[in-house]
């Protein structure tokens, strides 16, 4: 035994280094802190019911809601990444696909979880599986995420039976290399199913014609939202996962994905995000100048005080375009400083839209005698958000620690 | 949007604003007729349940040129209603003569997709287990069965008062379809003291609603939106009929799409 190095050293990946045992459990409290307030909101939710958070009438969804559809769409690395490694082949993507595929498995997981938490009847969620409503966008979704969800399990499985405990178990090597050998096709179900909720996920909304602000009709509900939510999601997954990389690396102190990786990955969403920024843009001209009035409405009565002020309207906007230039232009996408601004404005946009059109569209008074409603998340709203913080964090951690997840590491950090 | 069918009975109210006092005697009828759990503490009006809402409009003038109307408002029970599409589980449902949208509480799983859904704030969601102070568990009325936390419930029109009367006419020999105006009545409008509303067969020339709902002073709440509600309101003064849906500057009282239309030419 070397005692030099940490005492679970024979798990780690060939050729990989990790710190001590005993950094990684001290690591570990702050994820367990997170855990502990998450179970807390939990418990108190599930045994009181929704009255325990800052949810009320006028706004049925709030923070949980925003968060499932952010979380969905910065997952979508998951499945754009799979569907351009393993049906394109992008050979290059095979050094973050797998990390992906864990970052859209921890979204999707924890979207699912913050659902169960945030029906009033968990007990009866089977009953969106057997009394399906075909005409709801939401059974779509129910439907597509759920499967979706088994896809992502089945793309995590062969990193842990890559790992290294199990090298001298032949059928599990074999196991192992028979996932990899149909991946293609679990890449291709993924993509089907995600085409269709993320599209479904901006359909919810948009057919919410008793609601101004996010109603669209005609053309631009069906294919525009249905596409530009699509679009958001593959613009904003792919960088999503490469800032998630970058935090890991900084956390880590190695390097994970090499800068060639991850400008393509930058390349990818970024081509993307010029067509969602053009698709968007038309978006919002057609419901300014066709939605609105139509239902009697200005674009100066959809904003009131700072939460709910245009400004957030125009960010949005200006971020997109900002994370165009950054991400698109390869003379500034080149910049390491460029780059991650890019990245993270585009993911801005893209969670501020989730935001506005759950929480904003609910605030408005559509009645032209209410007033403006003002929503607040409280502890235990926030505590199951970070339950799922939590839990993404240990099990990134454990699995960055004794699987192979980043094919590079060993070559990258050579000394 | 989806297209319902067109029912040969469609039961809806015709409100007179002009009447209303703001007495609320229609909000308590229907508290009790439904089993409507009171609040612990109700000060948080967007966590209080309540069927039929009763909102304050004012014309926003300084006094003596001030007014004020009360507005009750249930559920629209809308020909084209928001509500029904979206529910993931079929919990809400047009689909029976009389064009009632039904809420099946047993069935429904506190999505509140619904609630999202409906502009008119008619859908209440179920925060806590329900409440019964004191002896109130023994006034309950057997017609209609409690909710328990964790759904969402709305106006029905008292159906379970529409089935009995349906019960006693075919008990009688006579059709369901065709039941004289005061064989069903809800709840709110025998409570209410001033006559202000008028419910029944809007499809049948002999009540009463199928005239008044073609008074030149009857509009429906946010009907551009293209929601159909079977609920009418009736007042003689402008202010309140244009505070029933959201107009452009330029836009004449009750008619919006003409006057854009005349705009675009
Ligand atoms: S008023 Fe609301 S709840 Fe009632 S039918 Fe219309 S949309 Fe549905
Ligand atoms: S809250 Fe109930 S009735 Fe409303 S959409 Fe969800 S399941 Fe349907």
């Amino acid at each position: 035994m070397d005692y030099s190095k940490p005492i679970d050293n024979a798990l780690f990946p060939k050729g990989c280094e990790r710190c001590s045992f005993t950094k990684f459990s001290l690591f570990m409290l702050i994820p367990a802190a997170l855990l502990l307030w998450g179970v807390i909101s939990a418990f108190v939710v599930l045994a009181n019911g929704l009255g325990t958070t800052g949810l009320d009438d006028k706004f049925g969804f709030g923070l949980w809601i925003t968060v499932d559809l952010a979380v969905i769409a910065l997952g979508a690395g998951a499945f754009f990444t799979g569907l351009l490694r393993y049906i394109l082949n992008i050979d290059e993507l095979k050094n973050i696909v797998s990390f992906t595929a864990v970052v859209g498995f921890l979204c999707y997981t924890g979207a699912m979880f913050i659902l169960v938490l945030d029906i009033g009847q968990p007990l009866r969620s089977w009953f969106g599986y057997w009394y399906p409503n075909v005409h709801s966008m939401l059974t779509e979704v129910i439907f597509c995420i759920t499967c979706y969800c088994i896809v992502l399990i089945i793309e995590y499985i062969p990193l842990i039976l890559e790992q290294r405990k199990f090298e001298s178990n032949k059928f599990i090597q074999h196991l192992a290399h028979n996932f990899h050998v149909y991946m293609p096709l679990f890449a291709g179900i993924g993509a089907f199913l995600s085409t269709f909720h993320q599209g479904s996920l901006g359909g919810m909304y948009g057919v919410l014609f008793g609601r101004p602000y996010i109603f669209r009709d005609g053309f631009f509900i069906w294919p525009w939202t249905f596409f530009l939510y699509l679009l958001s999601a593959v613009s904003a997954g792919p960088m999503f996962s490469v800032l998630m990389v970058t935090l890991m690396e900084k956390i880590t102190g190695k390097t994970l994905v090499s800068w060639k990786v991850k400008q393509l990955m930058g390349k990818i969403g970024g081509t993307m995000l010029i067509v969602y920024t053009i698709g968007k843009f038309l978006d919002s001209y057609a419901w300014v100048n066709s939605v609105l009035p139509r239902s009697g409405l200005t674009f100066d009565q959809m904003f009131t005080g700072f939460v709910y002020s245009s400004f957030w309207f125009y960010a949005e906007h200006i971020a997109l375009v900002i994370g165009i230039a950054c991400m698109a232009l390869p003379a500034l996408r080149k910049i390491p400083a460029f780059f991650y601004i890019g990245a993270l404005v585009t993911c801005f946009s893209i969670v501020l839209n989730r935001f506005v059109m759950t929480v904003q569209a609910l605030g408005i008074p559509v009645m032209p005698f209410e007033n403006w409603q003002w929503y607040w998340a409280n502890w235990a709203e926030w505590g199951a958000f970070a339950l799922i913080l939590g839990y993404s964090i240990v099990t990134l951690a454990v699995t960055y620690r004794y699987c192979p997840l980043f094919p590079q590491e060993a070559e990258l950090n050579k000394k | 949007m989806a297209h319902f069918k067109d029912f040969t009975v469609r039961y809806g109210m015709v409100i007179d604003l002009d009447k209303c006092t703001g007495c609320g005697a229609c909000m308590m009828s229907c508290q009790a007729e439904n089993n409507v759990a009171p609040q612990e503490d109700a000060s948080n009006k967007l966590r209080a349940l309540n069927w039929l809402k009763v909102y304050r409009l004012s014309n926003g003038k300084e006094y003596p040129e001030h007014e004020t109307v009360f507005l009750p408002r249930p559920c629209m029970q809308c020909g084209n209603p928001s509500c029904v599409t979206v529910c993931p589980v079929v919990a809400t449902d047009k689909n029976e003569e009389g064009g009632i949208v039904s809420q099946v509480t047993p069935r429904c799983i506190g999505c509140r997709y619904c609630m999202a859904s409906c502009p008119y704030h008619a859908r209440y969601f179920n925060w806590f287990d329900p409440y019964w102070p004191g002896d109130l568990k023994e006034a309950l009325s057997p017609d209609v069965s409690t909710r328990p936390r964790g759904v969402v419930e709305k106006c029905s029109f008292c159906h379970h008062r529409f089935m009995k009367a349906k019960d006693k006419a075919i008990a009688n020999g006579e059709d369901p379809l065709m039941l004289p105006e005061e064989a069903y009545q809800t709840a709110c409008t025998e409570a209410c003291p001033n006559g202000a509303i008028v419910f029944g067969d809007l499809n049948n020339p002999e009540h009463r609603v199928y005239e008044l709902k073609q008074s030149p002073y009857a509009f429906r709440l946010l009907e551009r939106l293209g929601t159909d509600p079977q609920v009418y309101y009736l007042s003689k003064r402008e202010w309140v009929r244009r505070l029933g849906d959201n107009y452009l500057e330029q836009e004449e009282t009750g008619k919006p799409l003409q006057t854009l239309l005349n705009n675009s030419h």
